[in-house]
């Protein structure tokens, strides 16, 4: 009978003795080996909850996908070290469904169940609000990848997407200053929910300050694509051309490119959108053809042209298919994977508080360039604004000098005007006056 | 002046989508009573029937002609949710006829059944599917006319089958190999392009008219009229109204009813697939396009008054300017003097949300005073 380790936990002073009893049978086997062959001394498994199924999974199956990718790219180089033993990491997927009720029941099954040391999930942020109390709650963490609306700054979350001081306000510095349409009327259009809602009142105090004029602003309701009569409002408010600021969500957008097109408002006659939430993705399902010469605003493109940013691109296409596209939300969620293991070799421990505190200050040679991790939780990240190119892909025209540090109260709004978010000193926490 | 008749493109521009994604359900619902929730679903299956035909006008043989393929697609869309409809009416809705209820909550279930079917087979599969249907069905009757009733039926049925399968087979295998998008399921939203002429405005001086506006409110008027000819000139037209009106005397008098069901319930759902050929070139094709449409289609049928066609196009005109004055903001410019706190409530309803929530208000006062709608008719509801 040739002896086989299961219980992997068992695996210490032992080893010796088990792997001279292993290699006389039938041939060596180490406690737990992964395709490549690599050994490591235990596992340690985490937590990843995105929409599986529903409306959502369609974005957020991208981000599960992504997150697969860096833990197997962490394990082929050797996994997590901790205490001088090294760590396979495996996970423990759920399906939050779409349903922000669920998101919260599947964190709390993963942090009390499988007592998973990190969950990484979430895209929209009713998710994230619904999960907050959970992990709050637990002193657990999170690790949250998308570009919100920030006006939040907890203990218990990582938030490694950008704020809008990291996205929407150099682009609407962009469209203001530097844009075909610089110095002209802007009109903000978004669906009605909580980002564009807090994003465009961040926008019109900044165009304020800047001394732009907005001249108009609508919402279109969820799940309603009728998108004429708010045509029918820019075409009367920007008679001759202007910045349209755009946070529509994923179907609707397809809706209003087409009708911008065909109504004559295009870049040609001087309408230039800078949208917020299209990304390489959106741009295949849309279709170049209405997108072509329009604005985005993100920390990371495909088109980057840097062997960091091509060796991510390049591995995604090589697990799931050449036809496949990498974005920002993808790279986020792709970063926040080796900045957790980077933040538990630092602490040189899996508990939660240790790695919080050890966290603060790693820094990590992303796709987008190099990032830290800063005091707020949130990451400084490279901004960048591309300009869509009729192949489908952007066309990089601005890129910031170096990572922008994060801002989680945003310093337009006046509930937020001077406030600021700092963990790394007791005194100070969530939200301090600077 | 040309406010006014902006107002009233606009108007008819919305009110024409609502009225060709509703024509179909006025005539199911309207003439038969059936309560189809999955007329939705029948629209969008005529819109993933447009982007199975673009992509065939994609390949290099057809290329020259992409150009047309919008025309290919209205025809293709009408067969395929029609023999979807059919096939629905033959298994589920035949049985549900006289219950509401129960019919309510089967054609619900059909419908995230639908969903779900596009999500998860490959477009490839479902083309080589539907084919294969439409041969093993179509095959038997048409052979009989051609050369006349055999001796041994089950053999030629069985025969179109065999035939019908390899088709089917065949066909997803070379959709497969000539064209890899459609070779994957995906619950991801596909890219309709609209050919370059239906992309862009007409100019004329001052505005601009949008094409596929222009395209879907011509669309529109083709199909009410081809509806109110097919219902009022011809045979199974007219046998199709005197069902409705009196089921068991048509019965008496040799007009095959169950034909006569299967007939209409077809037509109704082939009018819900030209409609997601319109719907392709307003906005985007997903699994879930349906549940944007299948509201406004209850409303312009309710509204109109069940059974009644013109009611129908009365409603979505109205529901059309109403959205597009009270959204747009234009009662401002028609009276721009009005008093201040007039003014500020029009400015409170001008933005799209509000406009919906006021045009639902204005129905719900509409059904208070007329509550069969705006026309109603006497048909086979009275006997349900």
């Amino acid at each position: 009978m040739c002896l086989t380790l299961s219980a992997r936990r068992t695996f210490g002073a032992s080893a010796l003795a088990a792997s001279l009893l292993l290699v006389s049978c039938a041939g060596p086997r180490p406690a737990t080996t992964d395709s490549a062959g690599m050994e490591f001394d235990d596992t340690v498994a985490v937590g990843i909850l995105h929409s599986l199924s529903g409306t959502m999974a369609i974005s957020e199956t991208t981000l599960s996908e992504v997150e697969k990718m860096a833990i197997e790219e962490i394990n082929a180089a050797g996994g997590v070290t901790v205490d001088g033993k090294t760590y396979e990491i495996t996970w423990i997927e759920e399906d939050g469904a779409s349903d922000w009720p669920t998101f919260a029941e599947k964190a709390k099954k993963l942090i009390d169940q499988d007592q998973v040391p990190v969950v990484f999930g979430g895209w929209t942020s009713a998710s994230r609000k619904a999960m907050l109390p959970v992990f709050e709650a637990r002193d657990a963490f999170l690790y949250y990848p998308i570009q919100y609306e920030g006006q939040e700054c907890s203990r218990n979350i990582f938030y490694t997407g950008a704020t809008p001081n990291q996205q929407a306000e150099p682009a609407v510095e962009f469209m203001f200053k530097e844009s075909p349409v610089a110095g002209k009327p802007f009109f903000l259009i978004g669906s009605d929910y909580v980002f564009p809602r807090t994003s465009n009142t961040i926008t019109k105090a900044q165009l304020e300050s800047l001394g732009g004029e907005v001249v108009g602003e609508d919402y279109l309701p969820l799940g309603n694509t009728e998108v004429a009569p708010i045509i029918a409002k820019i075409k009367k408010a920007l008679p001759d051309g202007g910045a349209i600021i755009n946070t529509l969500n994923g179907d609707q957008n397809v809706a209003f490119f087409k009708q911008m097109q065909a109504a004559g408002l295009t870049p040609e006659n001087g309408y230039y959108v800078m949208s917020f939430s299209i990304a390489e993705v959106e741009i295949d399902t849309i279709g170049p053809e209405y997108l072509a010469d329009h604005f985005a605003a993100w920390n990371f493109f495909q088109a980057i042209d840097t062997p960091a940013s091509q060796k991510f691109t390049e591995s995604f296409q090589a697990r799931y298919g050449e036809d496949r596209v990498t974005n920002d939300p993808m790279e986020s969620a792709y970063n926040m994977v080796y900045l957790w293991k980077a933040g538990v070799e630092k602490a040189n421990s899996f508990d939660d508080n240790l790695v919080r505190e050890a966290l603060i200050g790693v820094t990590f040679d992303a796709p987008q360039g190099p990032i830290e991790v800063m005091p707020n939780h949130h990451i400084s990240q490279t901004v960048r604004i591309g300009q869509v190119t009729p192949d489908g892909q952007f066309d990089i025209l601005s890129t910031s000098d170096g990572p922008i540090d994060p801002q989680a109260w945003n310093q337009f709004e006046p509930s937020s005007k001077g406030y600021a978010c700092d963990w790394s000193d007791p005194g100070k926490g969530e939200k301090y006056r600077l | 002046m040309s406010l006014f008749f902006e107002s009233l493109f606009n108007g008819a521009a919305i009110g024409s989508v609502l009225l060709i994604a509703a024509l179909g359900l006025a005539v199911v619902f309207g003439l038969m009573g059936v309560i189809n929730l999955a007329h939705g679903e029948l629209i969008m299956l005529g819109a993933y029937t447009t982007y199975v035909v673009q992509s065939l006008f994609k390949l290099p043989l057809l290329a020259p002609l992409f150009g047309a393929y919008i025309f290919v697609a209205v025809v293709a869309a009408f067969l395929v949710s029609g023999l979807v409809g059919l096939l629905l009416e033959r298994s589920v809705i035949r049985r549900l006829y006289g219950r509401p209820l129960e019919t309510l909550l089967a054609t619900w279930g059909v419908s995230l059944i639908l969903q779900q079917f596009v999500r998860t087979v490959p477009l490839a599969w479902s083309t080589g599917l539907w084919l294969a249907a439409m041969v093993g069905l179509a095959g038997p009757p048409v052979m009989n006319r051609l050369w006349g009733p055999r001796q041994r039926p089950w053999r030629l049925r069985l025969g179109c089958w065999v035939v019908a399968v390899a088709v089917g087979v065949a066909c997803a295998g070379w959709i497969r190999g000539a064209m890899p998008k459609l070779a994957s399921a995906s619950a991801r939203n596909v890219d309709v392009t609209a050919p370059r002429w239906l992309r862009g405005g007409l100019d004329l001086g001052d505005w601009t008219l949008p094409i596929p506006r222009l395209v879907i409110i011509g669309l529109t008027i083709l199909a009410v009229l081809a509806v109110y000819w097919f219902l009022n000139r011809s045979l199974w037209g007219l046998r199709i109204r005197a069902v409705t009106q009196n089921r068991a005397m048509s019965d008496c008098l040799g007009i095959p009813t169950q034909a006569v069901d299967a007939l209409t319930f077809a037509v109704g759902s082939g009018l819900a697939g030209v409609a997601g050929v319109a719907v392709s070139l307003l906005g985007s094709v997903g699994p879930n396009v349906g549940g944007d449409y299948i509201v406004g289609c209850f409303m312009v049928v309710v509204l109109g008054g069940v059974g009644n066609l013109w009611g129908a196009v009365v409603a979505s005109a109205g529901i059309g300017v109403l959205t597009d004055v009270i959204g747009a903001g234009r009662l401002l410019e028609i009276w721009p003097r009005m008093p201040a706190w007039l003014q500020q409530g029009v400015e409170f309803f001008a933005t799209t949300s509000m406009a919906r929530v006021l045009v639902f208000a204005l129905i719900v006062l509409v059904l208070q005073v007329r509550p069969a709608g705006l026309f109603p008719q006497r048909g086979r509801m009275a006997e349900v």
